[in-house]
């Protein structure tokens, strides 16, 4: 259990944090380190079960079809990344309190390095592939946020988004890396993984995999040629950079390397990828860091040199290599972290961290001085400090490297040109800042020691550095075994961690670099010239103008696929659906099926003609409005036929009220709108929408006839069997809507509702005045509401209301149902609205129609849940019998207090969407109901 | 018959698609009906065509396919809704911008209507 705890805990304390901003800064500090004193706590026990080569293990179920879990495991190397991630973490907190400003938002900066450290965590300790992916992609918000922080500065802005562009995007190559991973040995689990080294590598899928993670790991970690993110990254405060740059954030990627060793390193490609990536990145930082006037510049080359270097020994595939890259992680973290602390303290304290003008600092804070120039010794690698131990190491590997005759000398020479590289901008670092004369123009001057606490971090760094120096095999012996054999699955080779393995070749090349870089640095200004002939380039203005052309790109494709006419969306919309459905129809062939064609009648066929003509004249005399609603109308109506005849009463029965209720809308709309249509497309553009429209017509008439003629089997013998012993009623088609698929239809009664609410909030607050006539001349007729049609129209509202409480209770067993009864009901009531006028039927509605819908849900929602009470699921339905005067024995099913709630909400929405419609005119009460007459 | 049924889906689709592609919203919203049916009619009918079928138990011997019946007419209750609502939507169009042209406005380089072709529409 304490596993997820340890991760899960910085993210709390991220939500509890910025509680004691109010408190001040050394509350909030104290508060967030409280999440890692926990975890290293938690994390104590756990030690004497890793030294053994053991691993801790947590495993809970989340996405299991997926293979996801929320698995956790603890191992060597899980540890010494945690331990690096928890104390570095811890002195980072301590020292940001001294570095921001009482008036900085400082809750946000620590719940945002809480928040990071969390998913840092995640990354380290999840045994789940996908599951690290998730928290490696939170490390790359996170760092956003973080490098972002003072989002009032451009450049920080700019760093951070190109951060974040290069790892959000390895992070996809990686994701898709892991996919592949998953498929070839089945499962995530990083156990599983890391024991089908052999059949990943021996997979076809294997080159492929290799690289997607292996990008993934190099934009992280900074690798050539995805370098050069991390040196803008370093707008961010120095408390971030020290702890994103050493320990963490770039350490991701190593990671991610180390972990994934036994699985897929050992192959020429992992050689020949990793150490050459890792060559050039060792080469290209440690040159570039020299002519970096930027103190965090000088740092965040080095750092990516030594990234190179560490990914360089992984990538040697040997054991020994792999021990140094993992003591290697720790001697970086250690010293790096202290220098950009130091860095940070002289920031601070000059106000600038150009090293042209901080010159001579010695004399103003000798106690850091002192401090950063142990960290920067161990970074040349100085014999009696941690960073020599690990660089004698990987000189030692280099030559071991037995490439093929002519580059068997590229290694090592590689390896000590970084070396003196290395010694001459440490060597830079060290004389620059604190000797070489007197400060120029300094912003705050005479620069001072820091407040005592400040330095604290640096202090316990430095004396680390001395420790693993000088006993290495007690400081970190133990850890760096445990971490190493969990990196190489348990085999260790023989490695002595001493001071010193008497005089031998390694040695020689570390004197070799040591006076090399004193001699290059004493040269400086040669080197400098020779550098200043070669036009620097600004990686951060070329990203700026590739995210600006993808930017534009963007806008343009957007612009002219988008141009705001409906019009042009509907033509792209039909042909793409035309073009999408062109090819399986290509491929159909024959379009009359096995099932062959039905013997065709005389009635049918005349009615269909009759279809086939109404449709398209009212396509063709579509600009007389009136004629075309009229033809509409009759298309309608032989829709409804079409129903009745092929055995389908129940749609034939809605299909006809919904055509009334449909006709009366739209004369309702025309009544607003210009009763005939202008010509103003050019006759080409008629003929091409015409071909068009041709061409979908014969698309869906030969994929109609396909389809019929094909023979099939349905699901539905499970409904007609079980539509009366099951649901108590032999109408099928109702049981189902009511019964079967009951859920199916309160989705769409809600759907209903919706429509009608929008359309009453739509229309709401507007007006619309109704042209004076019909365009050629003819006003509206001045009648008040016709006579006659008041007469009938009164009684047959009693009539139809208990015509349509017929079709509704019989709805269950015979055609009929909520739905039919309650546009019956409508169809009724709207016609009181034609006839008498839209104030005197509202007179006599004593309930609002959005009631009528809220009732309607109520009811069929009510009636679902009620099986809860006899503890049946959501709507199952029961029925009993009751004898009824007149009409006989009746079957009482719950599920006619759903179509209730049905009937309603038909009836609500129907009057809703009309009566909002007819109320847009300001003289509604008299005119909208007269196109009616 | 199938054919006879698949030619009125087509014919359905033609005209319903021509209107669609107006530029007027009353012609679309006729265009989107005429659609509708059509879309309809197919989703009926993919439960084959029967005569004499109708799925109500008892009365008849073979039954037709009641599940197609079942989804469309609720697809027609909904069909009519979005009518409505797409109705409703030209009329505030029409109450905005003053004008039922679908882009809300007439686009400056459309042609000039020719009169001479007044009153068919094709």
């Amino acid at each position: 259990m304490s596993l997820p705890l340890v991760v899960l805990l910085p993210f709390l304390g991220a939500i509890a944090a910025p509680l004691f901003a109010q408190g001040g800064r050394t509350a909030i500090a104290i508060a967030s380190s409280v999440p890692a004193l926990i975890a290293l706590a938690a994390l104590y026990p756990h030690w004497q079960t890793l030294a053994d080569g053991g691993v801790v293990l947590f495993t809970a179920e989340w996405l299991p079809a997926l293979g996801l879990s929320l698995s956790f495991r603890l191992d060597g190397l899980s540890l010494l990344f945690a331990l690096l991630i928890l104390i570095i973490g811890l002195l980072i907190i301590l020292y940001s309190r001294y570095y921001l400003k009482a008036k900085e938002n400082v809750g946000k900066f620590y719940a945002l390095l809480l928040c990071f450290k969390g998913s840092m965590l995640g990354i380290v300790l999840s045994s789940n592939l996908l599951l690290m992916m998730i928290f490696w992609e939170l490390t790359s918000l996170t760092s956003f946020l973080l490098i972002s922080f003072w989002t009032h500065k451009q450049d920080a802005r700019r760093g951070a988004r190109m951060a974040l562009a290069v790892t959000g995007g390895g992070g996809l190559a990686l994701l898709a890396g892991i996919l592949m991973i998953g498929n070839i040995v089945g499962s995530f689990e990083l156990d599983d993984v890391l024991a089908a080294g052999d059949q990943i590598k021996a997979s076809s899928m294997y080159p492929v995999a290799l690289t997607l993670v292996l990008l993934g790991a190099f934009t992280k970690s900074a690798q050539f040629p995805f370098h050069f993110w991390l040196p803008h990254a370093m707008q961010a405060p120095t408390p971030v950079s020290a702890y994103l740059h050493s320990a963490t954030m770039v350490k991701a990627g190593i990671f991610l390397m180390a972990r994934l060793y036994p699985a897929l390193a050992g192959t020429e490609q992992w050689f020949y990828m990793v150490s050459f990536t890792g060559m050039a990145t060792l080469l290209l930082g440690a040159y570039v860091a020299m002519f970096k006037h930027d103190l965090k510049g000088l740092l965040a080359y080095s750092t990516v040199s030594h990234l190179g270097l560490i990914t360089l020994l992984f990538g040697m595939g040997t054991k020994l290599a792999a021990v140094a890259a993992v003591f290697h992680v720790i001697n970086h973290a250690i010293f790096k972290a202290s220098l950009f602390m130091a860095a940070g303290i002289i920031d601070h304290e000059t106000g600038t961290r150009d090293m042209r003008r901080i010159n001579g600092l010695w004399r103003y804070m000798p106690h850091t001085a002192t401090l950063a120039m142990v960290a920067a010794s161990s970074m040349a690698g100085v014999p009696l400090l941690n960073g020599f131990l690990s660089k004698e190491m990987f000189f030692a590997e280099s030559l071991e490297l037995n490439l093929p005759g002519f580059w068997a000398w590229l290694p090592p020479l590689v390896a000590t040109l970084a070396g003196i590289f290395a010694v001459a901008y440490s060597a830079r670092f060290i004389h620059d800042v604190f000797f070489n004369g007197k400060p120029v123009d300094l912003p705050i001057y005479p620069p001072h020691e820091p407040p005592r606490y400040m330095k604290i971090p640096v202090e316990i760094l430095v004396f680390a550095c001395i420790m693993v120096g000088i006993f290495p095999a007690i400081s970190v012996g133990p850890l760096l075994y445990a971490a190493a054999a969990a990196t190489l699955g348990g085999d260790v080779p023989e490695y002595h961690l001493t001071i010193a393995h008497g005089f031998n070749l390694p040695l020689l090349m570390s004197f070799l670099a040591f006076f090399g870089g004193l001699l290059m640095y004493s040269q400086r200004q040669r080197f400098f010239d020779f550098h200043a002939r070669f036009k620097e380039i600004d990686e951060k203005a070329v990203f700026e103008a590739v995210v600006l052309r993808v930017e534009n790109l963007a806008h343009r494709l957007t612009a002219t696929l988008e141009n705001g006419s409906l019009q042009r969306y509907g033509l792209l919309l039909v042909l793409s659906v035309i073009a999408v459905a062109a090819a399986p129809l290509g491929n159909l062939g024959v379009f009359i099926g096995e099932a062959g064609l039905s013997p065709i009648d005389g009635p049918t066929v005349v009615g269909a003609g009759i279809l086939i003509l109404c449709a398209c004249l009212t396509a063709a005399f579509h600009r007389a409005r009136f004629y075309a609603l009229v033809l509409l109308s009759v298309v309608g109506l032989l829709v409804a036929l079409a129903f009745a005849r092929f055995s389908a009463p129940d749609l034939a029965m809605t299909q006809l009220s919904v055509e009334v209720v449909t006709i009366v809308l739209l004369m309702l709309a025309l009544y607003y709108m210009p009763s005939w249509t202008p010509l103003e497309t050019s006759k080409p553009r008629r003929a091409r929408d015409i071909i068009i429209a041709a061409v979908a017509g014969v698309g869906m008439t030969l994929v109609t006839l396909a389809m019929l003629t094909q023979p099939f089997s349905s699901i539905s013998e499970f409904f007609l069997e079980n539509s009366k012993p099951g649901g108590g009623g032999t109408n099928v088609v109702n049981v189902i809507l009511v019964d079967f698929r009951g859920f199916d239809t309160l989705g769409e009664i809600t759907v209903l509702a919706i429509a009608a609410l929008g359309i009453y909030a739509m229309l709401k607050n507007t007006a619309l005045t109704p042209p004076p006539g019909d365009g050629q001349g003819h006003g509206w007729t001045r009648d008040a509401h016709p006579l006659m049609l008041r007469l009938i129209a009164r009684p047959m509202l009693p009539l139809a209301l208990m015509v349509s409480v017929f079709i509704f209770l019989r709805g269950h067993n015979l055609p009929g149902g909520g739905f039919i009864a309650g546009l019956i009901t409508s169809i009724a009531l709207i016609l009181q609205y034609v006839a008498s006028g839209m104030i005197w039927t509202q007179d006599r509605v004593p309930f609002k129609y959005h009631s009528v819908i809220g009732v309607g849900l109520l009811f069929a929602v009510v009636a679902g849940a009620g099986s809860f009470a006899f503890s049946y699921p959501f709507l199952t339905s029961t029925f009993g019998y009751i004898t009824w005067p007149v009409v006989g024995k009746f079957e009482v099913a719950s599920a006619l207090v759903f179509d209730l709630g049905v009937y309603l909400t038909v009836i609500g929405a129907t009057l809703l969407a009309l009566v909002s419609i007819g109320r847009l005119s300001p003289h509604s009460a008299i005119k909208s109901t007269r196109e009616g007459t | 018959m199938e054919l006879v049924f698949a030619l009125v889906i087509g014919a359905l689709t033609a005209s319903g698609v021509y209107l669609l592609l107006r530029a007027r919203t009353f012609p679309v919203i006729v265009g989107l009906t005429l659609i509708s049916y059509g879309v309809n009619l197919f989703l009926f009918s993919s439960g084959r065509l029967a005569t004499g079928a109708q799925p109500i138990i008892g009365t008849t011997d073979t039954y037709t396919d009641p599940l197609p019946q079942a989804l469309v007419l609720t697809a027609i209750v909904i069909g009519f809704a979005m009518t409505a609502f797409v109705v409703v939507l030209s009329l505030r169009s029409l109450a905005d911008h003053e004008d039922d042209h679908v882009d809300g406005h007439q686009d400056a380089k459309a042609p000039q209507p020719e009169q001479n072709e007044e009153g068919t529409g094709k």
